[in-house]
């Protein structure tokens, strides 16, 4: 096992390093860097662009040098825990950031755990009761919510969030909380807001989710061990219970290295849309105006709680099948 | 068929004096190949080639049939989208800002009129600044069938006139209501259906080049080429796709036309989607390559090249062609996605998602929901391809 931990640990390594750079590639991407567009908002507006001061901070933040001095430069930073230097902010980028990566993991994690709550019971019942008029119409209700934007899916149910339960439109937290440290109250307020975000992020992953339990769970059912159980006189529950759930929750754990890709894209969009203090919006305006430290950090911490998710669920996946920790490899 | 007689009516008693056993004995000589005769219809099962077999087997899954169906008229409906529409896309109603829909009704004060709409009266509220439409019952608009509207360019090229329907002379025909310039909904729907329905077949091209390319690179000659495209795809699938997506088609020139920021955003779409294609063709050539006939084309002489594409690929296109059908869907989601953020394609250009960019706050959903209609088509596109997906995917395998 520890071994295997070690070989799982020591493919991140280059995994992390090859995301780095496609990361700093794609931020470099837009032609001109930050600057040049603030000089030309300054020209816009009229203002005479202060040339010595934008040529100093082009030294001081090495936008001058070759592109790979730069790359260097920023992922030394990062392993130090420097996320480099907010221009739109005129902050570092760890201060502009604050609580966001904290929430976006909450978040994600909250969403996750929603996802595994709602389809393994809704999964077991379809499976067991295959094609009875409940799991006919909740399979049409999981093709649904796969195929609903995740976005519109929000707006309607912030709508309806309001109309119904007064709660207030869109963040994550009462505006009292705004900045302040976190504190008991602060909790319970996040908990409050959470579940639209939660809702509306999990409904896709669900949906994908009741799909494969059932799918699963139908191949396990229809094997012979199960009518030999069957025949020596099982009680139907502890049949189930026993051997095919079982067997079927493999997939459970290795999913989450597809769900979560899922549930942060998803969370992306849609705290656009609610306007949540996550990653999300920061990153969409930080696109917009070029700000590359902050969304060339915001990208990576996204990236790398995907790396993490799935090194926890292989390591999770090792630990329940010993195929898997004596090969020495997951399988996909 | 047994070759025996019926018994004879007196079985009960020994026939006296008669032959002693009456059997009927057949005298054509014994075809031993006449137990083995297929029927007719085995026959056409077992001489079917793959692709008829395939044809037959998806010709059960109802469902699938039916997607097919629908989603072949959703294609012809957005060929002929000019056709469709009462007005043109950017058709102003200066009179009609974020008009309600207009039902179609049949009867008028308990009589046949035919298909018609009552007339709108318009009213703004001083003090709320908020406009309230009501119907008028004693205006009937009946709507025109093939009729000569508004003209426009047919494909933006040919100069045509002829509509499907249109509204009465003088009157609105807003199926679908208007938006805040007052430009009709269900027009621009029919025309966004271009964009948002071939955004899907474009990048799934893309990201079928590069999965076939990669993938049968790696699976035919495997050792480092596979290991080295192993990581790369590793690496892409542990991004958060819309994210990256996001950070792609911000980093697209604004200085593009707007055909060049589409083709760039499905270059975008495929340039993410191909892995996963990547990773079927590499382990179906895995298996392949070991095959007989394989080693023979090999023997023959033949390239790499000819080999794959020519002895290798065949043997599971349908496989290929099933999980391309069941990427669309989640291009054009992505696309909506996009577009809705601002960061995919942009005005003038018209797709579902540009549509559903309008209704990006609460007060369209208070207010005016009808704007959130361009919903429909995507969900039902969507809805359409994954249930196709599905049967092309059982169908694939019909030797199963």
């Amino acid at each position: 096992m520890l071994r295997y931990i070690a070989h799982r640990l020591l493919i991140m390594v280059p995994t992390l390093i090859a995301i780095s750079f496609i990361v700093f590639v794609v931020i470099q991407l837009p032609p001109g860097d930050y600057l040049t567009t603030l000089i030309e908002e300054l020209r816009e507006l009229g203002e005479p662009a202060d040339l010595k001061q934008i040529e100093a901070l082009r030294e001081e933040y090495g936008l001058d040098q070759p592109f790979l001095v730069q790359y260097v430069e920023w992922v030394f930073g990062l392993v130090q825990g420097d996320l480099g230097y907010s221009f739109e902010y005129e902050q570092p980028v760890a201060d502009v950031v604050g609580d966001r990566l904290w929430l976006s993991f909450i978040v994600s994690v909250a969403t996750i755990i929603f996802t595994w709550i709602v389809a393994f019971p809704i999964g077991v019942y379809s499976a067991t009761h295959q094609y009875s008029w409940a799991d006919n119409s909740l399979t049409f209700i999981g093709f649904l919510g796969l195929a609903t934007p995740n976005f519109l899916l929000a707006l309607v149910m912030v709508y309806f969030a309001n109309v119904w339960f007064g709660t207030e439109i869109g963040g994550l937290m009462d505006e009292r909380y705004i900045g302040q440290p976190w504190s008991w109250g602060k909790i319970v307020s996040v908990l409050e807001h959470l579940w639209i975000p939660v809702i509306v992020i999990g409904t896709s992953g669900t949906a994908g989710m009741i799909r494969r339990l059932r799918a699963n769970l139908l191949d396990e059912l229809q094997k012979q061990y199960v009518v030999t159980g069957r025949a020596k006189g099982l009680p139907p529950f502890r049949l189930l219970v026993k051997y095919p759930l079982r067997m079927s929750l493999n997939p459970f754990i290795s999913d989450i290295g597809d769900l979560l890709p899922q549930v942060i894209s998803g969370a992306v969009i849609v705290s656009v849309v609610l306007n949540l203090p996550t990653t999300g919006k920061m990153l969409y305006e930080a696109l917009l105006s070029q700000d590359m430290y902050l969304a060339g950090s915001f990208l990576m911490f996204l990236a790398l709680l995907t790396v993490l998710g799935v090194l926890v669920s292989d390591l999770a996946l090792a630990l329940l099948d010993p195929r898997i920790r004596l090969q020495g490899r997951a399988e996909k | 068929m047994t070759g025996r007689a019926a018994s004879p009516p007196n079985a009960g008693k020994p026939p006296p004096g008669g032959p002693a056993n009456e059997r009927f004995v057949s005298e054509a000589p014994f075809d031993p190949l006449s137990i083995e005769a297929l029927t007719p219809e085995q026959e056409r099962y077992y001489l079917a080639g793959q692709w008829k077999l395939m044809w037959w087997k998806l010709r059960r899954h109802r469902i699938a049939v039916f997607c097919g169906g629908l989603l072949a008229f959703m294609y012809l409906c957005a060929m002929l989208a000019e056709l469709l529409a009462p007005y043109n896309l950017a058709t102003r109603h200066t009179g009609h800002i974020y008009a309600p829909p207009q039902a179609v009704r049949l009867f008028h004060a308990g009589r046949f009129v035919g298909p018609f709409v009552y007339g709108l009266t318009y009213k703004l509220d001083r003090n709320t600044l908020q406009r309230t439409y009501t119907v008028d019952r004693s205006k009937i608009h009946r709507i025109r069938f093939l009729c000569r509207g508004e003209p426009y360019r047919f494909w933006g090229l040919i100069e045509m006139d002829v509509r499907l329907f249109c509204p009465a002379k003088g009157g609105t025909l807003f199926l679908l209501g208007t938006d805040r310039m007052g430009r009709d909904m269900f027009s621009r729907l029919a025309i966004g259906s271009r964009i948002s329905l071939t955004i899907g077949f474009v990048g799934v091209a893309i990201s079928f080049l590069l999965g076939i390319g990669i993938g049968g690179l790696a699976g035919y000659y495997g050792g480092w080429i596979d290991s080295v495209v192993q990581r790369i795809i590793e690496v892409l699938r542990s991004f958060p796709v819309l994210p990256l997506w996001m950070a792609l088609s911000a980093a697209l020139p604004v200085t593009w036309s707007p055909l060049w920021i589409y083709f760039g955003i499905t270059l975008i779409l495929g340039l993410l989607d191909w892995t996963g294609l990547a990773r079927a063709v590499r382990s179906k050539l895995f298996a392949l390559r070991e095959e007989d006939f394989a080693t023979a084309a090999q023997l023959m002489g033949a390239s790499p090249r000819r080999i794959i594409g020519r002895h290798l690929l065949p043997s599971f296109t349908s496989h290929l062609i099933a999980s391309a059908t069941l990427s669309i869907p989640a291009m054009i989601l992505g696309e909506t996605a996009l577009s809705f953020l601002g960061l995919g394609l942009k005005p003038p250009i018209v797709s579902w998602g540009v549509l559903l960019s309008e209704a990006q706050n609460i007060n369209v959903v208070a207010l005016y929901p009808w704007l959130m209609l361009p919903v429909v088509p995507v969900i039902v596109t969507v809805l359409t391809f994954n249930f196709l997906g599905d049967g092309l995917r059982d169908a694939a395998d019909p030797y199963k």
